[in-house]
């Protein structure tokens, strides 16, 4: 399984969560009764965009939480996928849970539905982290929920990570990092905690409750967690991601950085085809109302122009591994200076043709396109 | 024939001059209740932005008196800053009395009492009008006691009034027609009539205000200007109600304008005279002096490939603003632009400002400079505004540059102020008097080059406001004049270089590096920024680099958001200068010069 593709991804939004987290800011429901409405539009949906071409080699169900459904949906949701859409055999098919939902059970039940990779949200491995992030599950759970889907015959197990949480010190965050790495995941996400708009932690950062760390304090837990995971053998392969090897590649996420075609169902996801994105409705009732009229769910769109396509493919290129093409960068300004001057600096590195980031500069990533 | 009286309105800022001139002019009836916009006169969105008047509009306003005569009141406006006094002077030269207005509230500000001394030296009569008497905060008996003790006036002939709530206005009619003395009619004696303003219309090319003193003008006949004795042939004269009123003649006494095929207004002269060509009066009104800049700057397009626009917008503004000059000027840092003498660092400001509002031009202005000279080894003399072109240190002899008169008045107690400032500024020759009882004239020696850039809100800022400031440019003194130079990541950025007094040099060339430190956004790299002085570098500061900007995830939905997000970064970009690979903006290469105690 290669995780360059030129095939497109199909992603699926499950927007439910048992609670929510205090950080996060993607659209997800508590209340739970809504799920059979939901499924049921889900598969309308996906009647509706049974022309998108295919064949795609990726599927991933997000959220939200999609391990609070039960094995009978998840089921009957991968079948009807699988009925609407051609899915090439070795596809990457992708479920983010969540430890307190997972039971050696379930986790084998998944891996028969067809899942052969699991991305599991443990966070932090310490309770106190757990409880201020919000999380239902503690530090064992996590342990507990990595080894079960190892023994459930997961060989692809990702693990989501939060750092930088306000006060936390280095040597509490590695302790974390050293227990995740031994357990030897073939992916790791690091997340450097963000305060999102329409959070618990966007409210309490407004009335002061929260003060994250300072911009040196951010880029050293940044730096810091880069060295620790290369050290200990994962390949930094874009901004929060590492992989155990080239190919244990997020297949899926790699299409969004490429401006690869992705197909997106369910309320809030987003689609990407030929220049064009949109997106859906993302309140649950609204979505659910347009597909039962019959209609796409799609509450808004853009068809990027060159230069649009240009700023994404630098921003989002020099946030890889594999950084952008050096002939990309040429503008009608002193371009060369600009990457002289980076380089000069230690934040890019000019290799043949192509320019990349490095560790340096992936912490600046945001402002590099601005260079040029 | 209507009586007629010309006044003009004087007042502090925000002590409601455009207001009341708008109450008058509702009230003449010119304006219906429905067509009243707020402020009338002060036109342009800048000057109400900045709450002054920049460019003078003058208006007739009819109106029967209650006595039952017919009148016909000329209203001159006047601009309200230091770098138009000339022009002031000019208009209060057109009139014989003026409106005194006092806000009820805040009471006798220096700028007042400023703009009364200039009155006086016109020998006009001068009616306190108290206004704003509507709000909670007015206190009319302490107003009355200031306009007695500090400016010397009756008291009791103060007019009361509320310009916004309309209250009043027809005892400021009153107080115009019998205060104010009607103008000497002499419509026999050969014509001599004041330039006073001018404004470009597109059809008619300049339009040209003016007060006839004696003499009469109509069309038909031929007129010439007495300081360059250019003869025109009159088109058409009239007065000025909202619109142009052509009217057959204008007597002795009038205020009125006249169109005579002047192409633009860069071809009359404020302060000019105008006379009959065959039948010419002896000498010219006098007070006329010629205008020319006293500070210079360059601008640039922001974007090289605008600088045919910008070519073209200049020619357009210039068509209304005859004190702006300009000549070609290139920059290695910048390319090519335009070197600009302006009148004062607020005709300056409101350059760049018109030029990017009404002409849409990203521009970029160069520190202002005065105009120095250089008497070189060989004899030879040298005469320099851009510093651009300072010579050869070693072929120079002797360094000279501009110093002015200053004329400050203040309260009292400002005065360990407002002396500390001018001996900061090299000021020499200090002479105090008082002119009223606590209220001191502080007259100073100084280089122009210590006044032009932010003296002025120096002095408004120690003095409270209270300090007002006027000069004269006296002479050339001999001066110890060195270039500094401005290196950005090491590379001279001749754009940001200053000439400055030896003994200056250090402080500015610390003060250059702060303030770009300032004004420059931090980048990717580290920003290296240099004082220098023929090599020698005098002055560092750096701008450290981001550390970490990056946010951690970028899925479907963060891609479009992100985009937008850089987009906008981007189009804020371009209101800054490339600069090697450093973004420069705008800001910056005029803020090298500001003081950092604002």
């Amino acid at each position: 399984m290669s995780s360059d593709s030129s095939l497109p991804g199909l992603y699926v939004h499950v927007p439910f969560c048992r609670s929510k987290c205090r950080y996060c800011g993607f659209y997800s429901r508590t209340d739970l009764r809504g799920v059979p409405r939901w499924l049921e539009a889900l598969e309308t949906e996906a009647r509706l965009y049974e022309d998108f071409p295919g064949p795609f080699d990726s599927l991933y169900v997000g959220g939200g939480t999609p391990s609070v459904l039960s094995p009978d949906r998840l089921g009957r949701l991968i079948s009807s996928l699988a009925e609407r859409f051609d899915f090439r055999e070795d596809s990457e098919i992708t479920l983010e849970a969540n430890p307190d939902d997972l039971s050696l059970e379930l986790l084998r039940e998944c891996r028969s539905l067809g899942f052969n990779r699991i991305s599991i949200g443990i966070q932090s491995l310490n309770d106190d982290e757990l409880r201020f992030l919000g999380r239902r599950h503690d530090g064992e759970q996590g342990k507990r929920a990595l080894s079960w889907a190892r023994r459930a015959g997961f060989r692809r197990i990702g693990v989501d990570l939060i750092y930088g949480l306000p006060g936390q010190p280095f040597s509490r965050w590695l302790r974390t990092l050293r227990a995740i790495s031994a357990f030897q995941p073939d992916h790791v996400s690091c997340y450097q905690l963000t305060v999102e708009e329409g959070t618990v932690f966007h409210k309490m950062e407004r009335e002061g409750g929260i003060r994250l760390g300072g911009e040196e304090e951010q880029r050293d837990f940044f730096l810091g967690t880069s060295r620790f995971l290369e050290k200990a053998g994962f390949i930094h392969y874009e901004v929060s991601n590492f992989a155990a090897e080239e190919l244990c590649r997020s297949r899926h996420n790699v299409k969004y950085w490429s401006h690869v075609s992705y197909l997106g169902l369910g309320p809030s996801a987003h689609s990407f085809h030929q220049d064009r994105r949109w997106w859906n409705a993302s309140s649950l009732d609204g979505y659910c109302r347009w597909v039962e009229e019959g209609r796409k769910p799609v509450d808004g769109e853009e068809v990027l122009s060159e230069e649009q396509k240009r700023l994404e493919a630098l921003y989002l290129g020099f946030r890889t591994r594999e950084g952008v093409p050096l002939k990309a960068l040429e503008n009608d300004a002193d371009w060369r200076e600009a990457v002289r001057n980076l380089q000069r600096s230690g934040l890019i590195l000019v290799q043949g043709e192509r320019v990349v980031s490095t560790r340096k500069g992936w912490a600046v990533a945001d402002g590099l396109p601005l260079c040029f | 024939m209507p009586r007629k009286r010309n006044f003009s309105i004087i007042a502090h800022i925000d002590h409601g001059k455009s207001t009341l001139a708008d109450r008058l002019i509702q009230h003449a009836g010119l304006v219906t209740e429905r067509e009243f916009r707020d402020q009338l006169l002060d036109s342009m969105d800048l000057e109400r932005e900045r709450g002054i008047t920049i460019k003078s509009h003058t208006l007739t306003l009819p109106y029967t008196g209650k006595n039952g005569l017919e009148y016909e009141l000329n209203l001159i406006d006047t601009p309200g800053h230091v770098d138009f006094s000339y022009e002031v002077s000019r208009a209060l030269a057109s009139c014989e009395g003026v409106l005194l207005l006092v806000d009820a509230a805040q009471g006798v500000e220096a700028q007042t009492i400023a703009n009364l001394y200039m009155a006086m030296e016109h020998d006009l009569a001068i009616v306190p009008v108290i206004n704003k008497i509507d709000l909670p905060s007015a206190d009319v008996e302490r107003v009355r006691e200031q306009i007695e003790a500090d400016l010397g006036l009756d008291p009791d002939k103060a007019i009361l009034c509320s310009a916004k709530e309309g209250i009043g206005i027809t005892d400021v009619f009153e107080a115009v027609v019998h205060e104010v003395p009607p103008p000497a009619i002499r419509s026999d004696a050969p014509l001599s009539a004041l330039v006073f303003d001018a404004n470009y219309d597109p059809f008619r090319g300049a339009i040209v205000s003016c007060r006839v003193f004696q003499g009469t003008l109509k069309p038909g006949d031929m007129i010439r200007f007495m300081s360059n004795d250019a003869v025109y042939k009159v088109e058409e004269v009239g007065v000025f109600r909202l619109l142009r009123e052509p009217r057959k003649v204008l007597e002795a006494g009038s205020v009125g304008y006249v169109i005579c095929g002047l192409k633009t207004v860069a071809d009359t002269k404020i302060g000019d005279t105008i006379t009959l060509d065959s039948n010419p009066v002896d000498s010219p009104l006098p007070g006329f002096r010629e205008v020319k800049p006293v500070v210079f700057s360059s601008i640039y397009p922001i974007a090289s490939d605008d600088y045919p626009a910008l070519k073209d917008a200049l020619e357009k503004y210039k068509l209304n603003d005859a004190a702006l000059v300009y000549q070609k000027d290139s920059s290695a840092a910048l390319g090519q632009g335009f070197r600009c003498g302006f009148l004062g660092l607020l005709h300056l400001d409101i350059v760049q400002a018109r030029l990017e509002r009404e002409f849409g031009q990203s521009i970029i202005m160069t520190a202002p400079s005065v105009r120095f000279r250089f008497t070189l080894e060989d004899g030879s003399e040298l005469v320099v505004d851009n510093p651009q072109y300072y010579p050869d240190p070693t072929t120079v002899k002797t360094g000279w540059e501009p110093y002015i008169r200053a004329q400050i008045f203040i309260p009292e107690r400002y005065v360990g102020a407002v002396m500390k400032l001018c001996m900061e500024r090299r000021g020499v020759d200090s002479r105090m008097s008082y002119p009223t009882p606590g209220r001191l004239e502080v007259i100073f020696d100084m280089p122009l080059a210590e006044v032009v850039f932010d003296f002025y809100d120096r002095l408004k800022s120690i003095t409270q406001g209270y300090g007002s400031f006027d000069y004269d440019i006296i002479d050339y003194r001999e001066s110890d004049l060195v270039k500094l130079d401005i290196l950005v990541n090491g590379e001279k950025v001749d754009a940001l270089s200053m000439i400055v007094h030896r003994d200056r040099a250090r402080e500015m060339g610390v003060r250059a590096c702060d303030r770009l430190k300032e004004e420059i956004p931090r980048q990717q790299f580290k920003i290296a920024i240099q004082g220098a002085i023929g090599g020698k570098i005098i002055s560092r500061s750096t701008i450290a680099p981001f550390r970490k900007d990056v946010t951690a995830k970028c899925y479907g939905g963060d891609i479009t958001r992100k985009r937008k997000l850089l987009e906008k970064q981007k189009k804020g970009k371009k209101r800054m200068k490339m600069v090697g690979s450093v973004e420069i903006p705008q800001s910056a290469f005029v803020a090298v010069l500001k003081s950092d105690n604002e």
